[in-house]
């Protein structure tokens, strides 16, 4: 099994348009198996675009092919109207990759979901997605580096170190279930704990990858709700330990402030909370390697 | 974007909140014809981006002109705490009977505003925090439903402010609300608000931090924008549009993706080496954008050897391979590269790259070898070629 995605899951792409990169990205992700079923552009309603057919609204997308996700990435001054009108059209699952949103819009649009669309998550925004190997590819995620068949569940704010994470992990033969990136902003739709909560709860995952990074305290959160609710075993990595205080490090979200924030506090917590934590993402992938092994 | 106080208090001015009468001045002469105008006495107030300017010497009290003269040359060109005075902010004193807190921050963990209100303010608000945490009246306000008047009139009852200063504490608490979230602020923050000897309640101070993602809707942030004070190293990344942050050491960063890029950092430390800078190109990595990193690295002359981490997942491996040989035909570089690529197409950019490999260019498979070889390069001054000979 998978969590939040699967080859059930149906996907339309918000802002269809024959140079948008929600048609590069939706292209990669139906070649990769994704289930694309649908494309929305206000402008185009009725084309078909690459074998992909567009709609003027979301809502008439889930009307005639029945969609169950979608995929946001339009530029960050519309990406919180996308968020919500995919939200109201019935939209159970969506993943919005757009950088750049302001803080405020991130803070409205999630407590407007939590508010009027408690049935709908969404992940992001500012992350790679969601990749439920062999199955289902929304987002920006390379295919090639993920391996599919478990039993490791991935969840991550960054990027990168979510590819390297997959990397090391389908380099030595070990599979996931599902890589989640939450991303690195400050009001994160999905957070650590949603994803622990559903990978403790996934009987295919049968241990999980968490990767952090300064700023905030999801990390430490995460670390509580690790000793209190997840039995599985959990290797943790956390980047930024020789960030200085006070500056973004590249996220919006990646900020330490005062003593807050730390990667030293964090790594701690996490240790603490039984998770085995590694000093660079090489470690964790090894580590991680020698604890699928021991689980046979 | 961290505003100057001068600069936070035109931007409160935007929405109504009081302050006291003033101007900027970057000369003597000019804080004298600001302190005219604002009529003694007054203050004449450093403008630095740190805390602390008061005990640094950086903000007195002049009750003349000779007074202000005295101050403003003794306080411009001031070092505080590595920041140089160039501005001044002067304006008329104020008799202050009392001092309160008031600001607007977003909760990260529960996702909502998070207001914090205090009878006890003119101090950091973390002294506060720490020592006498009930003195301060934390409120959160869903972004969804905002701030209104008689929230914020209660508030200001639980937080105790004076019976004399409540009511027009929580206009200027709605105020800021607004300010915070109209006007896309990180942080907006006022210490001391405070209530003057004729029960006039104002901003004394103001700390605002403008959230950089909203800068498309906010044309009037130019002007700030003009006056940041940065590193060069900085200035110069911005413009090529980098995400470049300056740390102290001698190994120059570069990587794709925020994330990498710190883990970066960690382990150049971890082998017992120190990072020049942080670095994020971004997702993709070509020539144009190798290029520009380079030479924003080239251009710090405390780097001894470079480190260009990259990993491929959209943009593959080759691609990459053949953004970093375009780039260093360009770049005419002081320090050797240790490179380490992996990811798609790995063999295939291993290939490209291998006729191109020197004393001056190395490749590494792993994090850990590239980090290892960059700090002993590093230590051996960058100088790749003298050791071959």
């Amino acid at each position: 099994m998978s969590i939040f995605v699967d080859e059930t899951t149906t996907v339309v792409v918000q802002g269809l348009s024959p140079t948008s990169q929600g048609l590069y990205h939706g292209k990669r992700n139906r070649d990769y198996g994704t289930r694309v079923v649908a494309g929305t552009n206000p402008g185009r309603g009725g084309e078909v675009i690459d074998g992909i057919p567009v709609f003027a609204t979301v809502a008439e997308a889930v009307e005639a092919t029945g969609a169950s996700a979608s995929f946001v990435s339009v530029p960050p001054a519309y990406a919180a109207a996308a968020i919500l009108e995919a939200a109201e059209a019935g939209i159970s699952f969506i993943v919005c990759i757009t950088e750049g949103i302001p803080a405020h819009d991130e803070a409205r649009t999630y407590n407007r979901l939590v508010q009027d669309h408690p049935g709908t998550r969404l992940l992001g925004p500012n992350c790679p997605g969601i990749i439920s190997p062999g199955k289902c590819n929304i987002g920006i995620t390379s295919g090639d580096i993920a391996l599919a068949g478990g039993p490791v569940g991935i969840v991550s704010r960054s990027g990168t170190l979510t590819y390297q994470a997959l990397h090391e992990l389908s380099q030595q033969g070990v599979g996931q279930t599902t890589c989640v990136g939450i991303g690195g902003d400050p009001v994160p739709g999905t957070n650590f704990i949603d994803c622990l909560a559903a990978f403790q709860e996934d009987p295919d995952t049968l241990a999980v990858m968490m990767i952090g990074e300064i700023g905030g305290s999801e990390e430490e959160r995460a670390a509580e709700f690790i000793s209190e609710h997840v039995t599985k075993p959990v290797v943790c990595y956390v980047a930024g330990v020789t960030a200085p205080p006070g500056r973004r490090m590249g996220h919006a979200g990646a900020i330490i402030s005062g003593s807050q924030g730390t990667a030293q506090v964090k790594m701690e917590a996490l240790s603490a909370a039984g998770a085995v934590v590694a000093q660079n993402p090489t470690e964790a992938g090894v580590r991680m390697v020698e604890i699928v092994k021991e689980l046979g | 974007m961290d505003l100057f106080e001068y600069q936070g208090k035109q931007y409160f001015a935007r929405y109504g909140i009081p302050t006291s009468p003033g101007g900027v001045a970057g000369t003597v002469d000019e804080a004298v014809a600001q302190a005219e105008a604002a009529g003694y006495p007054v203050v004449v107030k450093a403008q630095v981006k740190v805390g602390g300017r008061g005990k640094a010497g950086g903000i007195k009290l002049a009750a003349g002109a000779e007074e202000v003269r005295r101050h403003a040359g003794a306080i411009l060109g001031m070092d505080i705490k590595g920041h140089v005075v160039h501005r001044l902010w002067v304006e008329h004193a104020s008799d202050i009977a009392r001092e309160y807190y008031a600001s607007f921050t977003l909760d990260r963990p529960a996702k909502t505003y998070l207001g914090m209100l205090s009878a006890e303010g003119g101090v950091e608000i973390e002294e506060v925090a720490a020592t006498n945490p009930g003195a301060i009246a934390r409120l959160h306000v869903d972004p969804v439903r905002g701030l209104d008047l008689a929230t914020a009139r209660r508030w200001a009852e639980e937080a105790g402010l004076d019976d004399a200063a409540r009511d027009q504490a929580a206009e200027v608490l709605v105020a800021l609300y607004r300010c915070y979230e109209e006007g896309d602020c990180d942080l907006a923050e006022i210490n001391p608000l405070i209530l003057t000897a004729d029960s006039r309640v104002h901003a004394l101070d103001a700390k605002v931090t403008l959230d950089d993602n909203a800068r498309f809707r906010h044309p009037e942030w130019e002007e700030f924008a003009a006056t940041e004070t940065e590193d060069p190293r900085e200035q110069m990344a911005k413009e090529k549009g980098l995400n470049y942050v300056g740390l102290s050491g001698d190994v120059g960063i570069i990587a794709n993706g925020a994330g990498l890029a710190m883990s970066t950092c960690d382990v150049v430390s971890q082998v017992g080496g120190a990072p020049a800078n942080f670095l994020d190109i971004g997702g993709g990595a070509n020539a144009d954008v190798m290029s520009a990193a380079l030479e924003v690295i080239n251009a710090d002359p405390s780097v001894r050897a470079i480190f260009v981490n990259i990993f491929g997942g959209i943009t593959r491996v080759d691609e990459v391979a053949k953004g970093v040989i375009e780039a260093l035909g360009r770049v005419d570089l002081r320090s050797p590269i240790v490179l380490r690529l992996d990811g798609t197409n790995v063999q295939e950019g291993r290939a490209l790259l291998q006729p191109h490999l020197s004393d001056r260019l190395m490749a590494e498979a792993t994090m850990l070898e590239a980090a290892r070889r960059t700090v002993a390069l590093a230590a051996a001054g960058g100088r790749g070629s003298e050791e071959r000979a």
